[in-house]
């Protein structure tokens, strides 16, 4: 797979920590959930190779990569503070051909972020929304510490109004809950259990997890203690600096 | 090309010798996964070394720890750039099963297989002559269930995804039969040192 020079063409503030980075799109057609490695080059040939999910929806004009800056590492500050629009850094993907989600998948789908694990579920809200099918309801559950901590919470919010087949619900762990409906907690069996409730028949769910480690162990561990066959859980973990 | 203003940060000379390329150290462990981590019973559980889909021999976990133990320490690289220096894995070496089961390298491929369906293939020539163990514990203690305990395949000389988690058998097969991740775009050798990421990659 070939390395591609992709030019950065704006970026977007989306959380106190996060960064949206819009790329000239050099990789071509990609699935949602998908991930793209990045590569930086210093003067002296060193490298620094990183892997960021897409966030936007496959077909869209700009491919963006969701940045969640970690205070100790070498690339993700490099990318949110430094890199400006109209500067190149190299691509290559679409890589990952198991967290993904595409029309033809019949089954109602729950959606289940931590933190920046919003960005492959993104895409799939995104594509989705473009066309909202309500033989297809969709549901996300996203936890932030609060809601200026949730990327994509306005958009997620707008979407969830004009589009009845799909649900947004928020659990904010540091900030109590702000609309009916919402958690203030982390994520445990019972709140699944809950929000699961009107999902009709959990045996077939297509359920797609991503966030931390603990989080994703956390909620998948609970899904498939609710009835969701193991089959039926992709994960996707966060790490890395 | 250069990626303007960018500087990186550079480790010293002994670090930079055991990153293979495009790697990058990490202390903590971080778990990649594609689905939930299975719920395994000690008591079901069971190792199986088949020829096609012949089982030629397996153990229970009880019989399983009475083989020969091997402790390896070293470095491990996952595809996603990370690499982990001087880790502990014990476990059974795969020449010790071989042995065990009384038969030598049946064929030279194998499938290893997993709990939850995950499946990886191996050249047979990576798994022999002390490159790769069934790791039980790690760091001194039983492996944990997020990391593939009780058992997983380590073949740390290559890439990680390649010691499947929960690993509980392996498959001979004539040919080589692309696993989970080899069929979904990546690397049917998975060498870090030739950065054999994806297919297509040298």
């Amino acid at each position: 797979m070939d390395w591609l020079p992709a030019t950065v063409r704006a970026k977007r503030l989306r959380a106190p920590n996060s960064v949206s980075l819009l790329l000239e799109n050099t990789i071509g057609e990609y699935q949602a959930g998908q991930h793209v490695d990045v590569r930086l080059v210093a003067e002296d040939g060193y490298e620094a190779l990183r892997s960021y999910s897409i966030a936007s929806a496959p077909g869209s004009a700009e491919l963006e990569l969701l940045i969640e800056r970690l205070p100790d590492g070498e690339v993700s500050p490099f990318l949110a503070d430094e890199l400006q629009p109209g500067e190149t850094l190299e691509i290559r993907g679409p890589i990952g051909g198991h967290f993904t989600w595409t029309r033809s998948d019949r089954r109602p789908i729950a959606l289940i972020a931590g933190g920046s694990g919003i960005a492959p579920l993104m895409s799939m809200v995104r594509q989705r929304s473009a066309a909202p099918d309500p033989a297809l309801p969709a549901l996300l559950l996203y936890s932030a510490r609060d809601w200026s901590h949730m990327a994509f919470a306005a958009e997620l919010e707008s979407l969830a109004a004009i589009d009845m087949s799909f649900s947004f619900v928020a659990t904010t762990t540091r900030e109590p809950a702000r609309r009916p409906g919402d958690f203030d907690r982390r994520i445990d069996v019972e709140m699944l259990s809950a929000v699961l409730a009107s999902r009709g028949d959990r045996r077939e769910l297509a359920c797609f997890i991503c966030g931390a480690t603990g989080f994703v162990e956390t909620a998948a561990t609970a899904l498939v203690k609710l009835g969701v066959p193991a089959e039926a859980v992709k994960t996707e973990r966060y790490g890395g600096v | 090309m250069v990626t303007r203003g960018f500087t990186g940060r550079r480790v010293g000379p002994e670090t930079a010798a055991r990153l293979p390329p495009g790697q990058h150290a990490t202390q903590d462990f971080p778990v990649l996964s594609a689905s939930p981590t299975p719920q395994i019973d000690l008591g079901d559980w069971k190792f199986t070394l088949k020829q096609g889909s012949r089982p030629i021999a397996s153990w229970s976990w009880l019989e399983f720890n009475q083989l020969p133990r091997t402790v390896w320490t070293g470095d491990i690289h996952c595809v996603t750039a990370w690499s982990k220096f001087d880790t502990t894995w014990e476990g059974v070496s795969i020449d010790d099963l071989l042995a065990a089961a009384g038969v030598g390298e049946l064929t030279p491929f194998v499938l290893a297989e997993s709990y939850g369906g995950y499946s990886t293939n191996v050249p047979t020539a990576d798994l022999v002559g002390g490159k790769a163990m069934v790791a039980t514990m790690y760091g001194g203690r039983p492996l944990p269930a997020q990391h593939g305990g009780p058992s997983r395949l380590l073949v740390p000389h290559l890439y990680f995804w390649k010691s499947a988690k929960w690993c509980n058998g392996l498959k001979f097969t004539a040919r080589d039969e692309a696993g989970f991740w080899e069929l979904r775009g990546y690397h049917m050798r998975g060498d870090p040192w030739k950065e054999q990421r994806y297919s297509g990659d040298r």
